[in-house]
Order: structure tokens, then sequence, then C-alpha cells
């Protein structure tokens, strides 16, 4: 009876142990989601195709490369350390984000120069314009002094009728 | 003054580097009669080419992935090519491999049984010397380094690759 009992002991521990074998790998979550690959695959692009980032795109050559980000996940890769494996096989051109370093800088700061001096261009532009339209304004109190300005009585008069003459010529 | 010149010397700069990058971008692949870019290869087995060091011998290299369906049936044609002028010896085959994964790089060689030289293209260097447009493209190189023959696409058969090579050997 003893014996039995102890036989029956047994028989639960192992199907005990079974049960739990799976549950224990399925906790240790090693296998990457689909998440974890596109969190990855967004920040790269496949120099096939171009301007498609690499989570949306369905080419097989992309295809490979999210199955090569899965396998290093698996490793237990950092994604610094998988994006740095796409960049020594594939070069610089395959990060969303260009590395700030030589002649990538322009790639940060042209659209900066360009926005910063659009902007001031089109305030340049805006203060002109006002100006132009305060001057022409009957009721303007500000209009700018000019060449004319200086002019005396005495030559405003000499321009007049030399324009005279020179219209009664045509 | 200064302000003028720096704003004018800042956009002449711009264009000439959008210039430059258009330029660039509009350029087709290197073409028949210029000197072909010198390059090194290391093969997946660890081997180094570097076809600067084979001045005298005929050197045809296909640019090809696993990925690229139209690659597949011109992989059979090359490698019995390759076989038929092997013992010449004065015939190199090198088989450049682009924006691929390894295992299925390999997988393909295997399936192909290719057994000439072939190697990753890393960071898209060589394929960029060569201003590569896709897959496969084929450059035919005579015994002085100068293109004499541009195959872009697919060979068609055995003897549509041979008569790219004959006319070049004795």
């Amino acid at each position: 009876m003893k014996n039995q009992l102890t036989r029956f002991r047994w028989i639960v521990f192992v199907l005990l142990l079974i049960t739990l074998i799976p549950m224990g790998a399925s906790a240790q979550g090693s296998d990457p989601t689909d998440d974890d690959v596109n969190a990855i695959a967004k920040q790269l692009y496949c120099p096939v195709c171009e301007n498609i980032p690499l989570d949306a795109c369905g080419t097989t050559a992309c295809e490979q490369w999210r199955g090569i980000i899965r396998d290093k996940l698996a490793e237990g890769w950092t994604e610094d350390q998988i994006k740095n494996y796409f960049v020594d096989q594939y070069g610089d051109r395959v990060l969303a984000e260009p590395p700030r370093s030589g002649f990538n800088w322009l790639v940060y700061i042209v659209p900066l120069v360009m926005f910063v001096g659009g902007g001031f261009m089109l305030y340049r532009g805006f203060r002109a314009w006002r100006e132009a339209d305060t001057e022409s304004s009957p009721k303007g109190v500000s209009r700018k002094k000019t060449e004319n300005d200086n002019l005396s009585e005495e030559d405003i008069q000499r321009i007049e009728e030399e324009l005279k003459k020179r219209s009664g010529g045509l | 003054m200064m302000k003028k010149l720096l704003i004018w010397g800042g956009l002449i700069i711009l264009f000439v580097v959008l210039g430059v990058g258009l330029f660039r971008s509009q350029q087709g692949q290197v073409g028949i009669g210029e000197m072909a870019p010198d390059f090194e290869l290391v093969s997946f087995s660890g081997e180094s080419y570097r076809i600067s060091d084979y001045r005298g011998s005929v050197i045809v290299i296909n640019f090809w992935a696993s990925w690229c369906e139209s690659c597949k049936p011109e992989a059979r044609d090359l490698e019995a090519v390759y076989q038929s002028y092997l013992s010449r010896g004065d015939v190199l085959f090198l088989g450049v491999d682009y924006v691929d994964t390894e295992p299925e790089a390999l997988a393909y060689l295997d399936e192909f049984q290719v057994t000439y030289p072939n190697g990753p293209d890393l960071r898209t260097e060589i394929s960029q010397a060569f201003r590569i447009r896709g897959v496969p493209e084929t450059f035919v190189i005579d015994q002085n380094g100068f293109i004499t023959h541009v195959q872009i696409g697919p060979y068609m058969s055995v003897e549509h690759i041979k008569s790219t090579i004959d006319p070049l050997l004795d």
C-alpha cells in the first residue's frame, strides 16, 4: 500500500513537471514579437525599395531583413548592435536618421537654415510691403525722405520747364 | 555688403551640392570603354579578390541577390560558362551579392551549384562604384581593365554570355 502511494506521488510529480516545462519556456519570452521586430525595422530603409521603411515594405529583400532582426533579437542583441550590423553590411544609407557626422550634417543644417532664412525673407518682404503701403497712403504721416526732398524750389522749377520743353517738342 | 556676400555664397554652395547630387543620381552605370572601378571582394569563404591584380585576364562581374527572381535563370548559365573557361585560367568570374542576407545567399549558391567566387557587397560600395540600377547586372572587363560589355538584366543563354567574352580571347 505504501509502495503504491509512493508510486502515485512520483507519477503526480512527473506529470506536474511535464505541464510546467512549456509554461516555463513561454514565460521566458525569448521569441521576439512582430512589434519588437518592427520597432527596429521602422528605423531602417532597405536600399532596394527607397523611401519605404523596412517595417512597411513587402518585398522579399525586406522580409529577409526583418528575419535577420528577429534572429538577432532572439540571440539577445540590443537595438544598437542590430542597427550597427546593418550599417556595417549595407552602409549608412539604411538608417532612417543618418548619423550626425561629416557630410551628413547637411541633412540637419540645410532645412533649418532654409527655414530660418525663408522666415527672415518673408519678414523683410512684409515689412517693405507695409512701408510702401504707408507711403502711398494719403493719411501717411511718416513718409520717407527721398532725394527729391533735397531739391530747392529753383531746381524743381527748372526740371518742370525742361520737361515741358521736351513734351512740347514731341 | 558682407551680409549679401554670405547669403549669395550660401545659396551658391547649396545649389552646387544639390546639382552634384542630382547629376550623380542621373548618371547611368559605368559604361563601355570606361576603366572599371577597382574594388576588393571578400568571398563568402574568406578569399580576397582585387580586380586590379587580375590585369591580363578577362573579368566577368555579376551583380545578383537571392531575392532577385530574374537572377535565377542565368545563375546556372553563368556557372556553365565559368566551367567551360576554367581550364584556360585567364577568365575570372566574380559574383557580387547585392543587399542580401548571408543564409539566403548561401542557399541560393547551393541551389544553383555556383562554384566561382561570390561575396557580399559590403556597405554597397561595389554597386555604388559601378552605379548599378538593379540586379542582375553584369560587366565584362577586358585584359587592360576596360569595360567591354554591360548586361542590364539577365543573360538569355550560355551562347549569349559567351558571345560577350569570346571576342576578348585569343
